[in-house]
C-alpha cells in the first residue's frame, strides 16, 4: 500500500459546502465522545476494545453467522413458509431429495435434475474456465513483465473489465452476439454462416466461458504480476549469464518462485467459478434449456424465482455449496501459509 | 568477450527486436483489440438511433437515414439514392411503400409521383450521434430515480464500512484485551460465508426487519467486510503506539485518539477500501436482486437487467443506460488506478 493519501484537498476553491458538510459530520461524530469517556472510566485496559469492535461484530453475527445456523434449520424443515416456526420438519428429506439419482451421470434421471444439470455445468465450466484463465493470466503476466513499453496502459486495459458490474459484462456481450451483431456480421464478412451464438447450447456455454474469462483475468493478471515483480532481478542475472535458454528459466525458475501466487490465484479463481452466477443468469439466463444453468442460480431459482419458494431445497443445495468452498477456502490457507514459508 | 556480446544482443527491449518482442506487443494488441474493443462498440452503438442500430452488417459510427421535408407532405421523407434505370443517382424521398414498389418523389420537383422498385434504391445515411438515447433515459424512465436509489446505497454504505470497519481495525491492532486474536479470527472466518450461501436466511433476517425493498436492505449487511478489517488493520498496526500514549498523557479520551489520531493517519488505507466499497456496491446484482423487489427502490443494476427482460426491442435506450452504469466506474478507474491496482495486488481482494 502506498504511503501516500488521497488527503482533502483544503485549498480547492468552491468547497465550502462540502467543508460544511465535513464540520457537520465532524460534530455528529464527536457526539460518541460523552457515552464513550463514561465507558472509559468503567471499562479497565483494553476491554473498552471490545466496543469499538461491537458493531462489525454485531453485523457479521447477523448477518454471516446467525444465517448458517438459519440456514441449517431451512435445510431440514419443508414448506414454502418463510418465518423459521411455521415450517416442518423434514429431517434429511431435502438432502435426499436433491442427492437421489437412477444414474449420477444422467440428470434426467434425478428426482431434482435441474440441481444436477446445474452440478454437472458448474464442474464442466470450473474445469475450463479456471485451466484456461490461468493459462491467459500467467500468459499476459509474463507478457507484461517484460520491458513493455506502455507497460501501465496494457496493465490498466486488462484490468479495466474486472471493474465493470457483471450486468453490464453480459449486456456488452450479449450485444455483440446477439442475431443481428458484430460477431454475425464478422462470421458473414469471413464467409461464414451467423450463428445464434446463445440459441445453441455449445456456442452458450463456450460463450459464458470466455466471458466469464474476460471479465476476471485481469484481476489474476495482476496478482501474478505483482508475484513476477517480487522475483529478485539477480537470480535471472545468474541464469543469463549462464547463458541458459527462455523456456529453462522459465520453468525452472520463474515458475517455482511463482508457485505461492499461483496456488493463491488458482484457488480464488476455483472459489469464484464455483460461485458463478451473476454474468450468466443476464447472458443467457441458464439457457438454451439447461445449457448454462449453474448451481448458484439453481439457488436463486428455488428459493426466489419461482412462484413456490422452496427455501428447503435451496437452503439444502447452498449448504452442499459450502461444503464444497470450505474445502477450497482451507486448500488455499494451506497454500498461502506454503507460501509464506517458502 | 563473446559472452558480453551475447548479453547485450540478449537484452530485450534495448537493442535488437527479437522474435518474442513482436510475439509480446502483438499478444498485447490483440488484449487491448478483445478487452477494450467491446466496451468501445458499446459506447460507439449507444449513440445510433432505433433504425441505425437496426443497420446489419452494422456500421462503425452511428448514422441514420437522411429525410427531408417535401412541400405539400406533413412529415420528413427519408431519402433514397436510385441505383439504375433512367434515374441513376438520382436522391429521392420516399412517400410510401407498396409491396415491392414505392413511391417516390424528387424533392426538387414535388409535384410528380415517380414509381421505383424496392431493390433497386439505396438508403442515403449521415453519420448522426442520437443522444436523444440519453436524454429520453431521463424523461421516459425512470432513470433518475435508479441512480438515486444507486448512489444512495453506494454512498450510505461506504460511509458505514469505513466507520464500521476502522472501528473494529482500531480496536483489534491498538488494545490488548483478552479474546483479540479470537475477534480478528472469526472476522476472517466470514470469508469463508460467501454471500450466496446465506442467501435465504439473509433474506429471512432483512424481512423480519421489515427491509425488504428498503435500501436499507442491501446496505446493512455490507457495513462489515472482513476484507475491510483485514486491510485496515494491518496498516494501524505500523502506526507508532507513541502517538496514542502521548495522546492519552494529555487526556485525549479513546474515542477521540480514534477519531482524530488514527483515522486521519489511515487516509491511505481508508481510500483504498473506500475505492473497493463504492465498487463492490455499485456492482452489486444477487443481493439486490433478492432484497429490492418493487421497481421504485431498484438500483441500476437491477434496472438494466429488467430493461433486457421487458424491453428486448429497445436496444437504444438499455445500450445508453449500460454507458451510463458503467461511467462512474471508468472515471473512478482513470482517476484513481494505481490505488486500484496497488490495493488489489497488496492484499489480494476484490
Amino acid at each position: 500500500m502506498s504511503a501516500t493519501g488521497i488527503g482533502p484537498d483544503r485549498n480547492s476553491p468552491g468547497q465550502h459546502a462540502s467543508r460544511l458538510c465535513g464540520k457537520a459530520f465532524g460534530a455528529v461524530m464527536n457526539v460518541p465522545e460523552v457515552p464513550m469517556r463514561w465507558a472509559q472510566s468503567r471499562l479497565s485496559g483494553g476491554r473498552l476494545g471490545w466496543l469499538f469492535v461491537a458493531p462489525n461484530l454485531a453485523v457479521f453475527a447477523l448477518f454471516s453467522f446467525l444465517p448458517v445456523v438459519i440456514d441449517i434449520w431451512f435445510a431440514v424443515t419443508g414448506g414454502s413458509e418463510l418465518l423459521p416456526q411455521d415450517r416442518p420438519y423434514v429431517g434429511a428429506n431435502n438432502f435426499s431429495d436433491l442427492l437421489t439419482c437412477g444414474n449420477y451421470t444422467d440428470p434426467n434421471s434425478c428426482v431434482r435434475d435441474l440441481f444436477w444439470y446445474g452440478v454437472w455445468n458448474t464442474l464442466e465450466f470450473v474445469v475450463i474456465q479456471v485451466a484456461l484463465m490461468l493459462g491467459f493470466s500467467l500468459l499476459t503476466a509474463v507478457v507484461l513483465n517484460r520491458k513493455i513499453v506502455g507497460r501501465g496502459f496494457f496493465r490498466a486495459v486488462f484490468f479495466y473489465p474486472v471493474l465493470l458490474s457483471p450486468v453490464v459484462v453480459a449486456l456488452i456481450w450479449k450485444w455483440i452476439l446477439q442475431r443481428n451483431g458484430v460477431a454475425n456480421a464478422a462470421m458473414e464478412g469471413l464467409g461464414a454462416k451467423p450463428v445464434e451464438w446463445l440459441l445453441n447450447g455449445t456456442w452458450a456455454f463456450s460463450w459464458t466461458v470466455f466471458v466469464s474469462i474476460w471479465a476476471h483475468m485481469g484481476f489474476y493478471t495482476l496478482i501474478l504480476l505483482a508475484g513476477l515483480q517480487a522475483i529478485p532481478a539477480d537470480i535471472y542475472e545468474a541464469a543469463s549469464m549462464d547463458a541458459a535458454p527462455p523456456w529453462r528459466v522459465f520453468r525452472r525458475l520463474t515458475l517455482p518462485l511463482l508457485m505461492p501466487s499461483l496456488i493463491v490465484v488458482f484457488v480464488l479463481g476455483l472459489i469464484r467459478a464455483v460461485q458463478i452466477f451473476d454474468e450468466v443468469y443476464v447472458l443467457t439466463g441458464g439457457g438454451p434449456g439447461t445449457a448454462t444453468v449453474y448451481l448458484v442460480q439453481y439457488i436463486y431459482t428455488t428459493g426466489f424465482a419461482q412462484s413456490v419458494r422452496q427455501y428447503g431445497l435451496a437452503s439444502a443445495a447452498s449448504l452442499l455449496l459450502a461444503g464444497v468452498l470450505l474445502v477450497l477456502t482451507l486448500i488455499q490457507l494451506r497454500g498461502m501459509r506454503s507460501g509464506e514459508r517458502g | 568477450m563473446a559472452n558480453i556480446a551475447k548479453m547485450l544482443t540478449a537484452t530485450r527491449g534495448r537493442g535488437r527486436w527479437d522474435w518474442t518482442d513482436w510475439a509480446s506487443y502483438g499478444y498485447l494488441i490483440l488484449g487491448v483489440c478483445i478487452m477494450f474493443g467491446p466496451v468501445l462498440w458499446l459506447a460507439a452503438s449507444s449513440l445510433k438511433s432505433e433504425s441505425g442500430l437496426s443497420e446489419y452488417p452494422p456500421s462503425l459510427l452511428p448514422t441514420e437515414q437522411v429525410r427531408v421535408s417535401v412541400p405539400g407532405y406533413a412529415s420528413p421523407l427519408p431519402l433514397f439514392t436510385i441505383d439504375a434505370g433512367e434515374r441513376a443517382g438520382k436522391q429521392l424521398a420516399e412517400i410510401r411503400r407498396i409491396g415491392i414498389q414505392a413511391q417516390m418523389v424528387d424533392p426538387a420537383d414535388p409535384k410528380a409521383v415517380i414509381r421505383v422498385p424496392v431493390d433497386g434504391r439505396t438508403k442515403v445515411m449521415r453519420v448522426h450521434a442520437a443522444w436523444d438515447n440519453y436524454t429520453d433515459l431521463i424523461a421516459k424512465f425512470n432513470f433518475g430515480r435508479y441512480l438515486w436509489n444507486t448512489v444512495f446505497i453506494t454512498t450510505i454504505a461506504t460511509v458505514l464500512t469505513l466507520l464500521v470497519n476502522s472501528m473494529a481495525a482500531f480496536a483489534l491492532s491498538k488494545y490488548r484485551f483478552s479474546g483479540r486474536d479470537a475477534v480478528f479470527l472469526i472476522m476472517l472466518a466470514t470469508l469463508m460465508i460467501p454471500p450466496t450461501i446465506v442467501l435465504v436466511p439473509n433474506y429471512l433476517i432483512i424481512a423480519t426487519l421489515g427491509l425488504t425493498s428498503n435500501p436499507w436492505g442491501v446496505i446493512w449487511p455490507a457495513v462489515a467486510t472482513p476484507t475491510g478489517v483485514f486491510m485496515l488493520r494491518q496498516y494501524m498496526l505500523t502506526l507508532p503506539d507513541d502517538l496514542i500514549e502521548a495522546a492519552r498523557m494529555d487526556n485525549a479520551s479513546e474515542w477521540r485518539i480514534y477519531w482524530r489520531i488514527v483515522l486521519p493517519l489511515s487516509a491511505p488505507a481508508l481510500a483504498v477500501l473506500a475505492i473497493f466499497s463504492v465498487m463492490w456496491r455499485w456492482n452489486e446484482f444477487l443481493w439486490p436482486m433478492v432484497v429490492l423487489s418493487r421497481s421504485e427502490s431498484f438500483t441500476l443494476q437491477l434496472a438494466l437487467n429488467s430493461f433486457q427482460g421487458e424491453l428486448t426491442t429497445a436496444w437504444n435506450y438499455l445500450l445508453a443506460m449500460t454507458v451510463l452504469t458503467l461511467l462512474p466506474v471508468t472515471v473512478v478507474f482513470l482517476v484513481l488506478q494505481k490505488y486500484i491496482t496497488q490495493g488489489i495486488a497488496s492484499a489480494g481482494v476484490k
